[in-house]
């Protein structure tokens, strides 16, 4: 069987195990989708207040904050192995029985689970770009769609990158993971406004270490076709999603080296 | 009620100490909100920048707000204590009926400890960072301002106080709860997200629109954040300061008595688990 086949496979299983639980689906999508309201109801509020920010409009903002939950949410929705690798699999000593089938882990662990309650902000997510979308007034072309589509794959890359490496971290410590959750849910508040309202440190720290600007602002900048502020290049703004895959290769990388020197608990 | 305090100060004190042990989840905390806190700055100064009208609020108070914010978020009754959800789960919660104590008090002990273990390891290197770290490397427009004057500085310390116990109690009714629902995984979802909004987390409350405010005012989340970081930076003036304290008076009263009513009811059709 390929391994696409194998993963269709594993993700059709757990998508059949969910819809057992409806009610605890239901449960847990919709607090996500209470999150995503709340974040866009918290940036219409300071809109509310002072009328503009720093020369982007509310729609804008929306389509940045959308789209980076949207994206998010697709990277989630594939990673949920990575994410709950550390109690499932590390603690327990059950990776042992991953490395001992003729696959890859990454796509066992891919296909550990498709969660279906990152439904809950996938769908506001593209909810608001839509809305935002048709509130500029934006020309549905293929130019735009197809560049959105790209920063958007770029951004499911990065995402799944993200949670990869504190997959990874489980390797050394299952402890303190919680300072992945700055890049995770602290990225998509920070990709929720455009990046030139930040400090130059920060502003470097997410174009060239964690590449979180690469698949969010600079292409929605052009999307947007607006002038960028920072004064990058339209070509640079088109380019910039492919360092979201470079980013999960390099992330891969490192998994690999980890599991390498894995140490199993079990007995 | 049992007149003798001193088992619930053993409760609080022993439950204090054994959440002091988690320092390497502290360090990743501090850093954590150390990220959030930068973040949520440069967007309201960002958008405070462009404003041209008085607003209800200055940028240092809007620094203070968001930095005590970060210092002492684990205090808001944003989540259930995981052991105490544990208990439930596994049936050794039936202990605690047996318990020579109060259920209600002792179980409020417990969870007054819970709420302010984190903010003490947490909140006071983030206060030492803001207030003194900042100014030393030139980032003081970004600084915590001390508190505005002395009488602010003692209603915020008294503020803080019944901010807790209104937390304890908030949180305490999401734990009730566990005894119907066990899971408490959507409570938690649930409180979450009320408790970040109209505490003024996500954004001061006094920056929401003025046809809210009349709601905002009423509501008793504010008690657990808006009140106290305000009558520290002064936007609360000396002279409301008591009756904003009585406010969060009453409402922690109210809520304590609401909680004694359902645990009451809880107990009664209590069914445990495990065997």
């Amino acid at each position: 069987m390929s391994s696409a086949a194998l993963l269709l496979r594993y993700l059709a299983i757990s998508l059949r195990g969910q819809l057992q639980y409806r009610a605890s689906f239901l449960m847990a999508a919709s607090g996500n989708l209470l999150n995503c309201v709340i974040e866009i109801a918290g940036i219409w509020v300071l809109f509310d207040r002072f009328g503009d920010l720093s020369g982007w409009s509310f729609a804008e903002v929306a389509f940045f904050c959308g789209t980076v939950n949207a994206t998010f949410a697709m990277g989630e929705l594939l990673a949920t192995g990575f994410d709950q690798f550390g109690t499932l699999y590390v603690k327990t000593g059950d990776f042992d029985r991953l490395l001992l089938r003729p696959r890859s882990t990454v796509l066992q662990l891919a296909g550990h689970e498709l969660s279906l309650r990152r439904l809950g902000r996938l769908l506001p997510g593209i909810v608001i770009v839509v809305a935002a979308w048709a509130a500029l007034d934006l020309p549905l072309d293929a130019d735009r769609v197809g560049l959105l589509a790209l920063a958007m794959a770029g951004g499911v890359a990065f995402f799944f990158a993200l949670m990869v490496l504190q997959a990874t971290m489980c390797f050394w410590t299952t402890e303190s993971l919680e300072l992945m959750n700055i890049l995770t849910y602290g990225g998509v508040e920070t990709a929720s406004y455009p990046l030139p309202i930040y400090h130059r440190l920060f502003r470097r720290f997410f174009t060239f270490v964690v590449p979180l600007a690469c698949i969010g602002y600079f292409p929605i900048v052009a999307v947007l076709g607006v002038d960028d502020p920072l004064g990058t290049s339209r070509l640079f703004q088109v380019a910039a999603p492919l360092a979201g895959f470079a980013f999960l290769g390099v992330a891969i990388g490192v998994w690999q080296l980890g599991v390498r020197r894995y140490t199993s608990t079990g007995s | 009620m049992s007149p003798d305090i001193r088992p619930l100060v053993a409760v609080v004190s022993a439950r204090y100490r054994t959440l002091l042990q988690y320092r390497a989840a502290a360090f990743a905390g501090f850093a954590t909100q150390l990220f959030w806190g930068s973040i949520r700055l440069m967007i309201l100064a960002a958008f405070f920048a462009a404003t041209t009208e008085p607003q209800p609020m200055d940028l240092p108070q809007i620094v203070a707000y968001v930095w005590l914010g970060q210092a002492l978020l684990g205090m808001l009754p944003w989540n259930v204590d995981a052991d105490f959800r544990e208990q439930v789960r596994d049936g050794t919660v039936a202990y605690d009926l047996l318990r020579p104590l109060d259920l209600y008090s002792y179980w409020f002990g417990r969870t007054l400890a819970f709420r302010v273990a984190a903010p003490t390891l947490r909140g006071i290197p983030m206060v030492l960072f803001s207030m003194v770290l900042l100014p030393l490397v030139g980032l003081g427009d970004w600084a915590l301002i001390p508190p505005a004057h002395a009488v602010a500085f003692a209603g915020f310390v008294a503020s803080l106080v019944l901010a807790a116990m209104l937390a304890t109690a908030i949180t305490l009714l999401a734990h009730i709860s566990l005894l119907w629902t066990i899971s408490g995984v959507g409570m938690d979802r649930v409180l979450t997200g009320l408790v970040t909004v109209f505490s003024g987390l996500t954004v001061p409350l006094p920056l929401f629109p003025d046809w809210l405010q009349p709601f905002l005012n009423w509501q008793p989340f504010r008690g657990l954040a808006d009140v106290p970081y305000r009558i520290y930076s002064g936007n609360i003036p000396s002279a409301e300061i008591a009756g904003e304290l009585v406010f969060v008076f009453v409402w922690t009263i109210a809520l304590v008595l609401l909680g004694r009513l359902i645990l009451l009811r809880g107990v009664r059709r209590m069914v445990v688990q495990g065997g």
